[in-house]
């Protein structure tokens, strides 16, 4: 018999119905993972440049710890390790946002302390000469200005994050990759449904680099 | 009380590097005093001193009547001298992210509780006497680099500062920009403002100074009336630089 290979543009569009099912989770784990991450690495990378040892080294060990192991350990472990700790089962998308957000935060501690560290310190300078606090200065000044270098590396991140949720598809959260595996456990068409998979990824991660230009776009006549 | 910044025995370092060495200096209130020196002579650290921006090792500096602590002592003065002490940069230093008149308006309602309306029409009387009234919603890089440290000058009085230092405010500037400047700091100086400026405009020193002090590795060497020191230096180091930069 002769190998022939013909894509199926039926089973693809067929599938696309329960694919979309996962679609939430993969916003919900992505966005919830990110906003937390977000939080996290303002707080740590700030604490990272911190003059205080004591401040500055638990944030240091965060970011090199979080940074410096894969995704899917954590997200294991997390899962399967902490139960053991907590005294009880820990839900397959309470991990993943958990994963998401210690993941993320410790890169964008790395964005939020570059960020800050690339604005000129004569802007500080002036804040202080000018009668401002320390506090004032940081957040009227360094704050507002670093944020807006800080929206590349963000937008860059929360690619990464979305793209990582595809990951948690080992714990049972029913997001986008794991739907796929359903649907091709019964109908045997993993090129289609994979397919449709990485187009619906990318139809995310799309909408998501264009609203990020605008925004840049639109902050780029101040700076 | 006449004096409004009194330094005596301060001595400031950089590591091991002693760029300030017994420094006695007073200015009067009403004052202009310019500071001339080669670079890396400690003119700018001097003056840096005198709002906190470097902090000193020994002696005793008082501003306004506050006295402002050595490394890590009580810096509790610091921010009330802040409050009346304008500094203008060599590089400017306005807020790029607001507009020229945001940039006037922040200090006083931050650190004054200034209502928003009185800010803003401050801000535009001194961008009219710094002579841009009419580039007040623009943004700083709209503006030429002369026009950039006219805003500068416009924001530090903006806090109605007893005492405005000015750190080599035209050394950044194209030559053709120079004038505006100093124009607006001529100004300055006759309206009675206490001023101490650290420049290598020595026309301007000239013109201007009440006093011109000349500093060389971190020493006061020689002070006086800018036409004694210009045409009749006593020390043979301030012999020696002026006629570098005079170009006898």
């Amino acid at each position: 018999m002769e190998f022939q290979f013909q894509f199926d543009w039926q089973s693809a569009i067929d599938s696309i119905p329960f694919l979309l099912k996962g679609i939430p989770y993969t916003l919900l784990i992505s966005f919830g993972g990110l906003l937390i991450g977000f939080a996290l690495g303002i707080l740590f990378g700030l604490l990272s440049i911190n003059k205080k040892w004591f401040l500055r080294w638990p944030a240091t060990a965060y970011i090199e710890i979080f940074r410096g192991t894969p995704i899917l350990v954590q997200v294991l472990f997390i899962f399967y390790g902490l139960p053991d700790l907590v005294g009880g089962p820990i839900d397959p998308i309470t991990a993943g946002i958990a994963a998401i957000a210690l993941n993320s935060g410790a890169y964008i501690s790395e964005v939020v302390r570059g960020g800050v560290q690339s604005i000129a310190k004569g802007q500080t300078e002036a804040g202080l000469s000018l009668g401002l606090s320390r506090t004032q200065t940081f957040w009227s000044i360094i704050w507002p200005q670093a944020f807006r270098r800080m929206i590349p590396p963000l937008g860059n991140q929360a690619i990464v994050s979305i793209k990582d949720t595809s990951l948690f598809s080992v714990i049972g959260v029913g997001e986008l990759v794991r739907q796929g595996q359903i649907y091709i456990a019964n109908t045997f068409t993993a090129f289609e449904v994979y397919f449709v998979v990485a187009i619906l990824y990318l139809a995310i991660t799309l909408s998501l680099s264009l609203m990020l230009r605008m925004l840049e776009r639109r902050g780029l006549g101040s700076v | 009380m006449t004096h409004i910044v009194e330094m005596k025995g301060m001595n400031k370092y950089f590591g091991k590097l002693h760029v300030l060495k017994d420094i006695d200096l007073t200015v009067e209130k009403g004052e202009v005093v310019v500071i001339i020196g080669a670079s890396g002579s400690g003119k700018s650290t001097l003056i840096r001193c005198v709002n906190g921006l470097e902090e000193y090792e020994s002696g005793n500096l008082v501003v306004d009547g506050h006295a402002l602590a050595p490394k890590g002592g009580n810096q509790k003065n610091l921010n009330e001298i802040r409050k009346e002490v304008g500094m203008v940069f060599q590089q400017f230093n306005l807020f790029p992210h607001l507009t020229v008149k945001k940039n006037i308006m922040l200090a006083p309602m931050k650190v004054k509780n200034t209502a928003e309306t009185v800010a803003k029409a401050t801000a535009e009387r001194l961008l009219e006497r710094v002579g841009i009234g009419n580039q007040a919603d623009k943004y700083p890089s709209q503006l030429s680099g002369g026009q950039q440290q006219r805003v500068a000058i416009a924001r530090a009085l903006a806090m109605e500062p007893r005492l405005m230092l000015f750190d080599e405010p035209t050394s950044a500037l194209d030559p053709e920009m120079i004038g505006e400047v100093l124009d607006v700091m001529r100004e300055l100086a006759k309206e009675g403002m206490t001023m101490m400026v650290v420049t290598h405009e020595m026309g301007f020193a000239r013109e201007v100074a009440d006093r011109v002090i000349y500093i060389h590795e971190g020493q006061i060497v020689e002070q006086g009336k800018p036409d004694d020191v210009f045409d009749n230096p006593q020390s043979e180091r301030t012999q020696a630089f002026l006629s570098r930069v005079l170009g006898h």
